[in-house]
């Protein structure tokens, strides 16, 4: 591209993060650091059963074993783990007859973030989840689902009612041990999502949870746990900002689904956390396990997501394909600019017969950003007649950042099909050009080329989010143009 | 409308434009004709506003307005259309969405409030007809595996839709057959106004017996060699480029 163009590119990709306000609330945290006590001081605030106090336990000490992975192509400085707060709740205000008041405050936060917690305003029909810092401050819709028998709460209240459903299936798709930033999760998790949807109810509404880390210094280590029992469906959606810091914050969090035979759970995520300023200082490191295992026969689980923020993005929701013609599917658009750094994929591991997986990566790297595909397909021996497409793409914009592809197959059995197609190409001067001379400018000319370009992937978000996905693709991109 | 004044344009230090001389006033429709290379496009380019190009010398007016130092928007939110010989490819951005982004631009720029959805979708439907597209077509990315005759259809489509007050046709008919130009054509026709003007880019006579031009200009070398009327144009073609190079 030209130097002038470039020029353009820059600025257009450099815009100021919208979300980075910080509410003053007053919050109740623990001391920083990690220890057998700190854990027991979560598990005693949160009222735990003793199983749950063992599972943290086990899961910690299975991590002080444990390294950093280093694998993945990112780069930062140590994270000191003794640094951290690992406790951060808002205060709760006086109760009145047994009535939890949600603070003002935040009810105004998550306004400001155009979350209404108010139910009587959501005619359009979803359900919502706050989690603020560790905490879930207000669910909405809990008692209309309920007639359902479907269970959406928070994943403390879940413990604390459903004690046998969470102990049931928690850890069982991503085990205490599976790495490093799971067992951290599984030690020190405080909060997040639960939900359950049972035999042959199909959720009436979107299910979303809203993840907002507010407080300086705590890391943020959520838990969703989403069970789709026989023949159910449910779309569940997640979000989630932070404000602008100087120092970088760590949020690393479990996403497990399970869907039993003829259950379909499609999991949609628009990661928008802060991402860092432009010179790559402060952001979010965001280490993340996601999985689902298609338990039964028939079942389907898909991912979507649209990552934007982060100053790193680890992340691979995968699919366990274990049920006999299940459907695994991903399809993600990762945006990186400035700085950020993305190492994103998924893993499709087939295991019943006649599965199938598709998996569409659309990367989009602009400033000095790096961004990664990483992705594992694997058939096994018993996976027969099994199928896997799969397509990788990254546009570039400009000339100081990178794209990079890494597809791993493996298949044991003959009968199974792999494909792979991948393409990199950039925004041309010629389209830039074009779309001027009509009279749009160069920065909604970026924005509408690379909603073009990830179209595919924008299509397979529920409608309301797909309009958010949009511009904030359009504002990751702004100022970066190059 | 237009007032080009010893114009001199580089590309890579090479001269492409020697001191071009043009003046179109509103209404009239002129032809530049000449052969391969001698700056056709060039001058289309430059009054568009590529930035590829060096303007060593020369000024342009537009409605009396320095054009040179506005960008390839401003120029277009102003009221230029160009045209272009090869349409670029815009995989994922349909006609349709394309062209509401510009309709939109163009109005902010002249501070009103963007088209409500119903009436764009009427106007669309409306000037499809002007060209004969195919209502499918605009649901297509933008010139994304269109034939030649589709895109140049699509040229002149973005053209009605965005009601520029001087279009510039650069070679519009090359790759048509005579039914797509017949079509372009008539669509030029019917556009056609007391208040706008346009510049048609032409190796051949063919498609000045569709759009009859005011003015015929033949450059060559860089230059505006010889200006005349439409007859200008049948007298080159039956007298060749050659007539022109040996009369220099």
């Amino acid at each position: 591209m030209t130097k002038e163009s470039n020029n353009i590119l820059e600025k257009v990709t450099q815009n100021e993060y919208k979300w980075g306000f910080y509410t003053d609330i007053q919050m109740e945290t623990a001391p920083r650091g990690l220890s057998e006590d700190i854990i027991r001081f979560i598990s005693a605030k949160k009222n735990e059963p003793e199983w749950l106090l063992e599972f943290r336990l086990q899961a910690y000490k299975h991590w002080l074993t444990l390294t950093e992975p280093t694998w993945a192509h990112i780069h930062h400085p140590p994270i000191d783990y003794q640094s951290i707060i690992y406790y951060a709740a808002p205060k709760k205000k006086e109760q009145n007859a047994g009535f939890e008041e949600v603070d003002p405050e935040l009810v105004a936060t998550f306004n400001k973030l155009g979350i209404s917690l108010e139910e009587q305003k959501r005619l359009t029909g979803m359900a919502v989840d706050a989690v603020i810092d560790s905490v879930s401050v207000k669910t909405t819709f809990s008692d209309t689902l309920a007639k359902l028998g479907i269970v959406f709460c928070s994943f403390s209240e879940a413990v604390q009612k459903h004690p046998d459903l969470v102990k049931q299936h928690l850890g069982t798709v991503v085990p205490t041990n599976d790495n490093f930033f799971a067992a951290l999760n599984s030690a020190v998790f405080t909060d997040g999502s639960f939900c359950y949807i049972p035999k042959g109810v199909r959720c009436p509404v979107e299910l979303s949870t809203y993840f907002r880390i507010n407080a300086a210094n705590t890391g943020q280590f959520e838990r969703t746990l989403i069970v789709a029992d026989e023949g159910a469906y449910v779309s569940y959606m997640e979000g989630c900002t932070a404000p602008m810091r100087d120092e970088n914050q760590l949020h690393a969090a479990i996403v497990e689904i399970i869907t039993m035979k003829d259950a379909e759970v499609k999991y949609s995520t628009v990661q928008n956390w802060y991402p860092g300023n432009k010179k790559g200082e402060g952001g979010i490191y965001n280490f993340v396990t996601k999985r689902g295992i298609c338990k039964g026969n028939n079942s389907k689980i898909s991912w979507t997501q649209v990552e934007t923020g982060s100053a790193i993005t680890w992340k691979y929701p995968s699919v366990v394909l274990m049920g006999d013609n299940s459907i695994g599917e991903f399809y993600s658009v990762a945006v990186t600019n400035n700085y950020q750094q993305a190492d994103t994929g998924t893993k499709m591991i087939h295991l019943g017969k006649n599965t199938k997986s598709t998996i569409i990566s659309k990367g989009i790297s602009a400033g000095h950003s790096n961004n990664s595909y990483r992705g594992l397909v694997k058939m096994t021996k018993r996976a027969e007649n099994s199928r896997n497409f799969s397509q990788c793409d990254s546009l570039l914009l400009g000339s100081k950042c990178g794209a990079h592809t890494y597809p791993y197959i493996k298949t044991e059995n003959k009968s199974s099909v792999v494909e792979h197609e991948a393409t990199t190409s950039k925004i041309s001067d010629d389209q830039l050009f074009y779309c001027n001379q009509r009279g749009i400018s160069t920065e909604s000319a970026i924005g509408l080329i690379v909603n073009g370009y990830a179209k595919e992937v924008l299509n397979k978000l529920p409608m309301e989010f797909a309009v958010e996905a949009q511009k904030l693709l359009s504002i990751s991109l702004e100022g970066s143009v190059g | 409308m237009l007032n080009i004044k010893n114009l001199k344009v580089s590309i890579n230090n090479k001269e492409i434009l020697k001191g071009v001389n043009l003046d179109i006033n509103a209404g009239e429709v002129h032809a530049i004709m000449g052969p391969n290379g001698t700056g056709k496009s060039t001058l289309a380019s430059v009054i568009a506003g590529r930035n590829v190009f060096e303007v060593t010398s020369g000024e342009v007016l537009y409605k009396g307005k320095d054009l040179l130092h506005l960008s390839p928007e401003e120029r277009a939110c102003e009221g230029i259309f160009l045209g272009f010989q090869y349409p670029v490819e815009i995989p994922g951005v349909s006609i349709t969405n394309f062209m509401r982004t510009a309709v939109n631009e163009q109005r902010k720029y002249r501070g009103l409030d963007p088209l409500p959805a119903s009436e764009f979708l009427a106007m669309m439907e409306d000037r499809k007809k002007l060209v004969e597209i195919q209502s499918k077509l605009t649901n297509r990315s933008v010139n994304e595996g269109f034939s030649g005759g589709e895109k140049k259809k699509n040229e002149i489509f973005q053209m009605a839709m965005l009601e520029p007050t001087l279009a510039i046709l650069d070679e519009t008919d090359s790759g048509l057959d005579i039914d797509a130009l017949r079509i372009v054509a008539n669509g030029v026709n019917k556009l056609r106004r007391k208040d706008n003007a346009f510049i048609v880019i032409t190796h051949y006579q063919r498609l000045l017996e569709y759009i009859v031009p005011d003015v015929v200009h033949v450059l060559y070398d860089g230059k505006i060699v010889k200006t005349g009327g439409k007859e200008l144009a049948l007298e080159l073609e039956e007298k060749g480029y050659e007539w022109i190079k040996n009369g220099l």
